[in-house]
């Protein structure tokens, strides 16, 4: 819980530096915060039978919604994400983060007893429908954090490795297929991986302005407010997806080392809850939430180091954004839930 | 079945799913190790490399341009200067279609028609990321103007620069010279040079004249500006600078007011005038008539401008003064006498009887006198106050080609005088060495014989004319010509350099040949002598030689007369003279276009400048000697 807030104190500090000075940037994230921050308290008490008794409801709406978006979302920067639901507009996609392995975890804790491995193709298939809209809006980043909860659940449920195995190699034999079915940003994007000077101005800006923000820190860093790449307007997308660039340059190799422990310390205790977690349900659901933290946090500094195509996907609880907050901190108050009522449920 | 095997299994299977949570754990940290890896080696391993990019990135070096050096005239007269001014300036590079923003821009403020050929014109021999001026010398209003709309254009700015001007024009422009954009050929050069670096902001270089021997002198050194710019390239703030130094100032040697009045004297016509202090070789004027507005070719000429200087037959861009040859014609026997005194072909008392023209033994064409009835018993002295061909035909005969050729070149003739201007001539004093190389023919007696008087192969720069004229005055003694007399540093005025006299060469003489010889130049500016009319009533000591230039061949049998003639194939003029003659302080050449005779054209506007010089005399505007119906006849 400390490394949590302090990890959304982080968050803060290095937005106020990110949006240039701006307080009315760092004001809203400390909203989205206090909103994230009931979120928690409502689902840590709420007891886990009912949040099971949601799943198949959360599950339904959800794609429902996702279908919704695919025939009459608004486009917005050429994808279509966003439904306009008469007061506000959602992203049906982020219910999802939670709904999917929710559903998975629920499906399998029902059939616990005598699993089968048509019960893993009928998850397969809960995970796929969702994942599928998703990529279709397009969103990759999202598509990839619900395929990813969503197969975490899958290999706690105890997938075989046999059948792991044979999916890996069948996903290398249709890569070339895949890449004929990304969009064509998508594609550019992987490109600009394996060689972002061939477009220095162009698709590569984004990676290559954030790896000289990161190597430019150094070990020590800038210094609060003193990164060139963020203040002179080099970087793009500063305070959502590339905050981590920012936070890089001014803290160096030294903030990065104490970010990863926080992470870390975050995701070891996600683990610990998973280990002592009492019935299979909790299990699963703890274990896809903390590994999709892990996701979360993996792909986005990967992304901003270089090491992985540039995807949309914030650096969990840093990044400006109210959605992605709420998300995350309800996962937590899951896991909390989950930590607090193992001892009820066990009696 | 039964609770045991269900718990068994439960067992089972927690300590299954508590293998698979390991797995996770360790995944997890292998991934967050390769993450410090790569962190490890974008901010230590390649730290510095990054840390480069991201100063590139940030500091842009903006150059700071010196202002170039001011160029005045021996009393302080300001001849080259700068001004602050605006220009409208278009960076090639950011625009898409030309044709239409300039269009645009010609709502706003006038754009005439000069402007865009010369604009047009800037467009292809330039870089095409530079900016290029438009329009310059805007006004106020048109600065407020442009100033509120210029960010509808990109690529379009208004620039505060430092202009260059000339105010003198016409009368300073062929020693002054310009200076004009740098251009491709220029950056070849630059590029090429140790100074490149010192140029990066620069847009103007000197092309011609004093402007561009001492290119290295005006320019000054670039200062540098480290600025701080964002991702879009505007300027956030000044890290670092350093000021500029300004290039440095020239003092000539030059009096301009000696020079206007000598542009005066010339009236119409066309031509050139060379003076020189013959005691240091400083040059006092230098004229060549007609000149042209230097400040048209500094942001580029445009072509209608260009069209009239080069199509003109007047050709207002020759050098006449540097780079014109003529035959020296008579002026040239002063100098054949100290050599037949010399090299004792002569004696001052050895007399010839002249009937009017020469001929070699053997041959019988005939080397006609200017004046066909002969002047009869010519001693030395006389040869030169009268101008007598004869006599030297016989004195270049007798002293024969080689013995002139060695002679005359320690005059300087046939050589460069090694002014400080650059493209100057050679002149041609010939050689049967040079013949044989030329024309592949042997050196024939009839060619010594027009040497003799200044004809023939023989060709001189008016430049050089007064070289030899002062060296002739000064004893002997040759200094090199030149045109600045002090550099001094343009910000502090700390004197930098100084031009010391020094005695190049020595023309071993005897005093009194020399003697002799000036007499003899004395006495033709008076009563009797050729230049006698010029001379009248002069209360200074002037000597002088007149002289006639051929420009064509008159036949054997035939008479030359000047009425008859198309103007631009009359004889060239000329007079050397120097004053005072017993300490002379000045030496000058005038040569005057299809002048006609020395005596008539070219003296008085020697005499003119001399006034001045001595007596301080401005001299009324000139009447008009010439019908300007001459020239539309033409």
């Amino acid at each position: 819980m400390t490394a949590l807030g302090l990890l959304m104190c982080t968050s803060l500090v290095v937005l106020y530096s990110a949006s240039g000075g701006n307080w009315n940037r760092v004001l809203g994230q400390s909203v989205n915060i206090l909103v994230a921050l009931v979120a928690l308290w409502a689902m840590a008490n709420l007891p886990l039978h009912y949040l099971m008794r949601t799943a198949v409801p959360m599950y339904v709406i959800g794609v429902s919604l996702l279908i919704g978006v695919a025939l009459f979302g608004e486009i917005n920067n050429g994808a279509r994400r966003w439904l306009d639901i008469g007061i506000i507009t959602i992203q049906p996609s982020e219910i999802m983060k939670i709904a999917v392995p929710l559903m998975m975890a629920w499906y399998f804790e029902k059939y616990e007893a005598r699993l089968r491995f048509r019960n893993y193709i009928v998850a397969a298939l809960l995970l796929l429908l969702p994942v599928g809209l998703i990529l279709r809006q397009p969103d990759l980043g999202t598509a990839i954090l619900i395929a990813a909860s969503g197969f975490f659940v899958l290999f706690l449920a105890g997938l075989s490795w046999r059948v792991m195995l044979a999916l890996a190699v069948a996903a290398a034999a249709s890569a070339p297929f895949l890449w004929h079915s990304l969009h064509d940003y998508q594609r550019l994007r992987i490109l600009m991986l394996l060689d972002p000077s061939q477009d220095a101005l162009g698709k590569g800006y984004h990676t290559i302005q954030a790896t000289i923000a990161v190597g430019s820190g150094g070990i020590l860093g800038k210094g609060y407010l003193n990164g060139t790449q963020t203040h002179l307007d080099f970087l793009p997308e500063r305070s959502t997806d590339f905050i981590f660039a920012v936070f890089s340059e001014e803290f160096g190799l030294l903030g990065n080392i104490i970010l990863l422990g926080f992470y870390l310390f975050v995701i070891v205790r996600g683990f610990m809850i998973t280990a002592n977690a009492s019935t299979y349900f909790t299990r699963l659901m703890a274990g896809s939430i903390t590994l999709t933290f892990f996701t979360y946090a993996f792909v986005n500094m990967g992304m901003v180091s270089g090491i992985l195509p540039v995807v949309g996907v914030p650096l969990p609880l840093v990044s400006y954004g109210g959605t992605s907050m709420v998300t995350l901190l309800l996962g937590f108050g899951m896991l909390m839930s989950i930590h607090t009522h193992k001892k009820l449920v066990q009696t | 079945m039964n609770h045991r095997v269900e718990f068994k299994d439960s067992q089972r299977e927690i300590h299954h799913f508590r293998l698979r949570l390991m797995f996770c754990v360790s995944f997890v940290l292998l991934l967050f190790f390769l993450l410090l890896a790569r962190f490890v080696y974008l901010q230590v391993i390649k730290h510095s490399h990054y840390e480069t990019l991201a100063e590139n990135n940030r500091i842009s070096i903006v150059p700071i341009v010196p202002s170039r050096g001011v160029i005045r005239d021996r009393n302080g007269e300001v001849l080259a200067r700068n001004y602050s001014g605006y220009t409208l300036e278009i960076t090639p590079s950011k625009v898409k279609d030309m044709e239409g923003l300039i269009n645009q821009l010609a709502l706003l403020i006038d754009i005439s028609n000069k402007d865009r050929k010369r604009f047009k014109k800037l467009l292809a021999e330039s870089r095409n990321f530079n900016s290029l001026p438009i329009r310059s010398r805007l006004t106020d209003v048109e600065v407020a103007r442009m100033a509120a709309q210029v960010y509808r254009f990109p690529g379009v700015e208004i620039k505060a620069r430092l202009f260059r001007e000339y105010p003198h024009r016409e009368l300073t422009s062929h020693f002054i010279g310009y200076i004009s954009r740098i251009n491709d050929e220029d950056l070849k050069t630059i590029d090429a040079g140790e100074d490149s670096s010192n140029y990066l902001g620069t847009d103007y270089i000197g092309k011609i004249g004093i402007e561009q021997s001492y290119e290295k002198e005006l320019h000054g050194i670039t200062g540098i500006q480290r600025v701080e710019v964002d991702s879009a390239g505007r300027e956030v703030r000044t890290v670092s600078s350093t000021a500029p130094i300004s290039g440095n100032d020239l003092t000539l040697t030059l009096d301009v007011k000696l020079q206007s009045v000598a542009e005066q004297a010339f009236g119409d016509y066309r031509g050139a005038m060379v003076a020189i202090d013959p005691s240091n070789g400083e040059v006092l004027a230098f004229v060549s008539k007609p000149g042209y507005d230097p400040n048209l070719f500094i942001d580029g000429i445009d072509e209608q401008s260009w069209n009239e200087l080069s199509n003109s037959l007047d050709v207002p861009l020759n050098n006449r003064a540097l780079r014109g040859q003529y035959p020296p014609g008579s002026t040239i026997k002063p100098f054949m006498a100290l050599a037949g005194l010399t090299y004792n072909t002569r004696t001052p008392e050895k007399t010839i009887s002249d009937p009017g023209f020469f001929t070699l033994p053997g041959n019988r064409h005939r080397y006609r006198d200017w004046k066909q009835d002969g002047h009869g018993i010519v001693d030395l002295f006389k040869s030169i106050v009268i101008s007598c061909d004869t006599y030297y035909y016989g004195l270049a005969t007798e002293m024969g080609i080689g013995n002139i050729f060695n002679f005359m070149s320690q005059f300087g003739f046939g050589k460069q005088t090694g002014i400080d201007l650059e493209g100057e001539v050679s002149g041609l004093l010939p050689s049967e060495e040079w013949k044989q190389r030329r024309y592949k023919q042997i050196w024939y007696p009839g060619d010594t014989v027009s040497v003799g008087i200044g004809q023939g192969y023989s060709l001189v720069t008016p430049l050089q004319l007064a070289v030899a004229t002062a060296t002739l005055a000064n004893n002997g003694i040759f200094h090199r010509p030149h045109l600045v007399k002090k550099i001094e540093s343009g910000s502090n005025n700390a004197i930098i350099a100084t031009t010391v006299p020094q005695a190049v060469q020595q023309v071993n003489l005897k005093a009194e040949h020399l003697d002799l010889v000036k007499r003899a130049m004395i006495a033709v500016t008076k009563p009797g002598g050729t230049a006698a009319w010029a001379g009248n009533g002069v209360p200074y000591v002037m000597a002088g030689k007149t002289g006639t230039a051929q420009v064509i061949n008159i036949k054997q049998g035939e008479k030359y007369d000047e009425k008859k003639i198309d103007e631009r194939h009359r004889d060239h003029a000329w007079f050397i003279a120097f004053a005072p003659a017993e300490q002379p302080k000045i030496a000058l050449v005038v040569l005057v276009e299809n002048g006609g005779h020395g005596s008539s054209t070219a003296a008085p506007i020697a005499r003119k400048v001399l006034d001045y010089f001595m007596l301080g005399k401005v001299p009324k505007p000139l009447v008009k000697a010439k019908v300007g119906g001459h020239i539309e006849g033409d």
